[in-house]
């Protein structure tokens, strides 16, 4: 035969969604930043300077200076070390912990999902925020009572959804092959479904940090996550606000590298459900 | 839909209770103490125990669970420790003042997003729709707090088309008041809610009850909101429900940053203040406040979808 | 056998083309038909033969990424060439359609009233009560009992062939003079497709309408059909009155699609017994589309594509070995 092979069996050059590459380019680019900010700041995040208070962007100080005279990029880009913190370590414990309780109720069936699904009611009809800084005005504001108040919150919708594609999973073929193997449960479970049913929570991970950061950045401009004098994006952007109308450089810079991160994961979260997609 | 309605207002009953028993349970089993957050770091023993006798808290658990959904269900959620005032009080004032600000938020928020959803939709793949899902992108990373700043800054301060803050006197007055901050909680809601749309349109645009509505010659605008628009909109309408919590959690900041005297502005201002029975009492109003609109909007999908079991 | 039924046609579609995607996928390629007063056409082939694709192009219903072109005569005007009010006069009002899966093609969310009154509001004077009163009618003559109540259902709330026949309910709400038929029975049990084709046939008859009827099922065209048409890869290979082709068909893929019926006429299987499968639109093999899978072929038959050839009038073939399929015979 002389056929042409149909356009599914054509090897197909391997395209990478574009919301994945501009995504991914940002999310590096962040990362680098955070990690090494010293190489990135042209002054100590911290360094008053009487001399250069209020200063409008210039070539020295690209971004400004606040009311004590700090440099506003140096402090940006500072503030990509706590905020992308934020955005994992917010995330990592709700993800890891979500994902195992929801592949166990999802597997187990029954009772416990019953009462979980009590428990994602209950959770939803308390708005996010109103929780969380309810749990940090008991616990008391910080980094670390806010990772734990979100933390409590949030592997609820990690659980949800691995639970529901287990659920899927485990009417496949395969699984019945593993229990026919005399496999126990929780190697069923986490050796041949898990794997197979994290993809969704995988995504839902990275729209979940862009989230984090908001969520990071708004507790610190309410005063109650990161603390003053902390440079920390929504910190900053609280420190300039009475600054707003004669040196918005100060608040300004901040919310674009929050949106300019923000939508970095969210591209990438985007692309990455696309590329999965068609992998499928 | 009567008997619908009365099955889904007795499934509130359940609710509220799991809603009094997260809030109790996070006020005395979290670590930390009431008495010593509100006395702050330099508490004397003698007045912990006198805060703790006020509040209940030396009596057993279950015990203190008792008579606090008993004081819940009689109207008494405590006074508050600064403004020694009645909780249910504050709530009264300040509640409707929040409600309004997310009704008008959820108004414009609908506004925005239908017509830009249908611009997407019906242009799919042209720059119009590459500009107005850009647009989208950016409005889901935009936080609250920071695009009311900006609003602010040129709309109240700058331009002084918009009241700078405040809540103002009268209802006109409100309305105008409240005008930014809405557009300001608005914004991230709307790009939520027409990226749903969008896609729900895109779906069912090609449907076959749409084909057999365009051949029975109907005028495009009927088949548009008759048969495309009314299917589209039932998962966005659930979506729409969910997000509720959402707009809540943004109308705390929003009234922070606007200075708007609601139960979000209040909320923020009792955790500075450690006024913890304040916060307790609003949370539960807001959680119930959530409730109740997941009612609504329920019942605004029966309406919309025959199908839904009622 | 020209009969009562061939006069003057209502529908004459000329060199009928369908392309998508900026005209990279022909669908429909070159088709003419006509069909006359009171007479039930069926298009006949397999799925992906272009039949549906033809149905829908006669009201120009196709995506927006659809181009059609040719000439559809209908009442003295070219529909292709109609400004949209106009069409939608013509749509609903004098030519309506059914389709094939009566639960998708209903919408869900609106009660079956609705849905037939907004078809009377967009061709009839008919006031509120008027139009009630033409919604029950119409319930009455598909035979849906107790209309009155049933109109305030919604589709869901209707058994399957209840179900298609309120869809002919809405499509016939106007009193069209044609109905175009998307394989109305194929998603219905058997017993309930008889009565659905029987009820076609009937109304066919009380309104004196014309029927277009796409199947794939030949014992529905045996049953139902004055004529028929058989498409293959976006053409018509061959068209006469169901008489005439099922006693000798002149085209090998007429003859094997008769020859997968058992007993013509009257039990029905699917279309399986000429191997292969039709081509993709975008892989369509030069020549005569049908040349891989036919016995008969010939370097002609792979060469050129074989012309639509006049046997006598409304009897036509398209085929260079027109004589061996016909000393093969009929296999029916």
């Amino acid at each position: 035969m002389t056929d042409l092979a149909p356009p599914s069996e054509r090897p197909r050059r391997l395209a990478l969604p574009r919301p994945l590459i501009l995504g991914g380019t940002i999310l590096l680019l962040s990362i680098a930043v955070a990690t090494f900010p010293t190489v990135f700041a042209p002054y100590e995040p911290d360094a008053f300077d009487y001399n250069a208070l209020l200063q409008g962007p210039s070539m020295a100080h690209p971004m400004g200076t606040d009311n004590f005279g700090r440099d506003v990029l140096s402090r940006v880009i500072h503030a990509y070390t706590i905020d992308m913190q934020i955005a994992i370590f917010a995330t990592i414990f709700p993800f890891f912990f979500g994902t195992i309780i929801g592949a166990l109720v999802g597997y187990a069936g029954g009772i416990a999902e019953t009462l979980f699904g009590r428990v994602v009611d209950a959770v939803i009809t308390f708005p996010f925020l109103v929780l969380v800084i309810a749990i940090v005005s008991v616990l008391g504001p910080g980094l670390v009572n806010m990772y734990i108040a979100i933390g409590v919150v949030g592997w609820v919708f990690y659980a949800r959804i691995t639970a529901a594609e287990i659920k899927v999973q485990k009417r496949l073929d395969y699984a019945d092959a593993g229990r026919a193997m005399g496999y126990t449960h929780m190697r069923i479970i986490f050796r041949h479904l898990l794997p197979n049913a994290i993809t969704p929570a995988v995504v839902y991970w990275m729209t979940d940090m862009a989230l984090a950061i908001l969520l990071g950045s708004s507790l610190g401009y309410l005063g109650l996550g990161a603390q003053p004098p902390a440079a920390e994006w929504g910190v900053q952007i609280a420190d300039g606000k009475n600054f707003m109308a004669t040196a918005w450089w100060i608040s300004v810079f901040p919310g674009v590298a929050i949106v300019l991160t923000g939508l970095g994961f969210s591209l990438t979260g985007d692309g990455l459900a696309e590329l999965l997609r068609t992998k499928r | 839909m009567a008997s619908y309605i009365a099955r889904r207002l007795l499934q509130l009953i359940p609710t509220v209770l799991f809603i009094l028993i997260v809030v109790f349970a996070l006020v005395r089993l979290l670590p930390g103490d009431p008495a010593s957050a509100i006395l702050g770091d330099r508490a004397v023993d003698a007045d912990v125990e006198r805060i703790n006798r006020e509040l209940g808290l030396d009596r057993p658990l279950v015990v203190q669970f008792g008579v606090f959904v008993k004081s819940v269900a009689t109207g008494d959620l405590g006074d508050s420790i600064h403004l020694k005032l009645p909780v249910t009080t504050l709530i009264a004032d300040r509640l409707p003042v929040t409600i309004m600000l997310t009704v008008m938020a959820a108004l414009i928020a609908v506004v925005m997003a239908v017509p830009l959803a249908f611009v997407a939709a019906l242009r799919r793949g042209t720059a119009a729709d590459s500009t107005v899902r850009g647009a989208f992108q950016v409005g889901l990373s935009m936080p609250v707090f920071y695009l009311g700043l900006i609003l602010l800054t040129v709309f109240g301060a700058k331009l002084r088309w918009f009241p700078v803050g405040g809540y103002g006197e009268g209802f006109v007055d409100n309305l105008y008041h409240l005008f930014l901050p809405a557009v300001t909680l608005a914004f991230s809601l709307s790009a939520i809610l027409m990226r749903n749309l969008r896609s729900a349109i895109i779906g069912v645009i090609d449907a076959e009850y749409v084909q057999f509505a365009r051949s029975k010659g109907l005028a495009p605008k009927l088949v548009l909101f008759r048969h495309v628009l009314r299917n589209a909109l039932i998962s966005t309408v659930a979506l729409f429900g969910l997000s509720i919590g959402t707009l809540l959690s943004g109308a705390v900041i929003t009234e922070t940053v606007f200075a708007i005297p609601g139960a979000g502005r209040l909320m923020v201002d009792s955790i500075y203040g450690r006024d913890y029975p304040v916060v307790q009492g609003l949370t539960i109003a807001l959680a119930v406040l959530v409730s109740v609109t997941f009612l609504l909007t329920d019942l605004v999908q029966v309406w919309l979808d025959p199908r839904v079991s009622r | 056998m020209s009969g009562p039924k061939t006069t003057e046609p209502v529908l004459d579609v000329r060199n009928l083309t369908a392309t998508f995607g900026d005209g990279e996928l022909t669908a429909v390629n070159d088709v003419s038909f006509t069909v006359g007063s009171g007479e039930v056409l069926g298009l006949v082939g397999e799925s992906g033969s272009g039949k549906s694709v033809t149905l829908r192009s006669i009201i120009r219903l196709v995506p927006a990424s659809g181009d059609v072109s040719g000439e559809v005569r209908w009442q003295g005007q070219n529909i292709l060439a109609m400004r949209d009010a106009e069409l939608r006069g013509v749509r609903g009002g004098q030519i309506s359609m059914i389709f094939q899966e009566p639960m998708s093609a209903l919408n869900p969310v609106l009660p079956v009233f609705t849905q037939i009154e907004e078809n009377l509001k967009a061709h009839t004077d008919l006031d509120g009560n008027g139009r009630r009163a033409r919604a029950r009618e119409l319930m009455d003559m598909v035979g849906i009992p107790d209309a009155a109540r049933r109109l305030k259902e919604f589709p869901h709330q209707f058994s399957g062939g209840m179900r298609q026949r309120v869809m002919i309910a809405i499509a016939l709400a106007s009193n069209p003079r044609l109905l175009l038929a998307d394989e109305p029975t194929t998603a219905l049990d058997v017993t309930i497709q008889d009565q659905i084709l029987k009820l076609i046939l009937d109304l066919r008859d009380e309104l004196s309408m014309s029927v277009v009827l796409v199947t794939h099922d030949l014992g529905v065209v045996a049953a139902t059909c004055d004529r028929m048409a058989v498409m293959y890869a976006g053409r018509i290979v061959e068209t006469g009155t169901v008489s005439e082709v099922f006693a000798q068909p002149n085209h090998a893929y007429t003859r094997g699609l008769l020859g997968s019926v058992p007993h013509a006429g009257t039990e029905r299987s699917r279309l399986l017994s000429i191997d292969g499968t039709p081509p993709p639109l975008d892989r369509i093999p030069p020549g005569c589309a049908f040349n891989p899978r036919c016995e008969f072929a010939t370097d002609a038959c792979r060469a050129t594509v074989p012309p639509l050839q006049d046997l006598s009038p409304g009897r036509s073939v398209a085929c260079f070995n027109r004589d061996s399929v016909v000393a093969a015979g009929s296999p029916v």
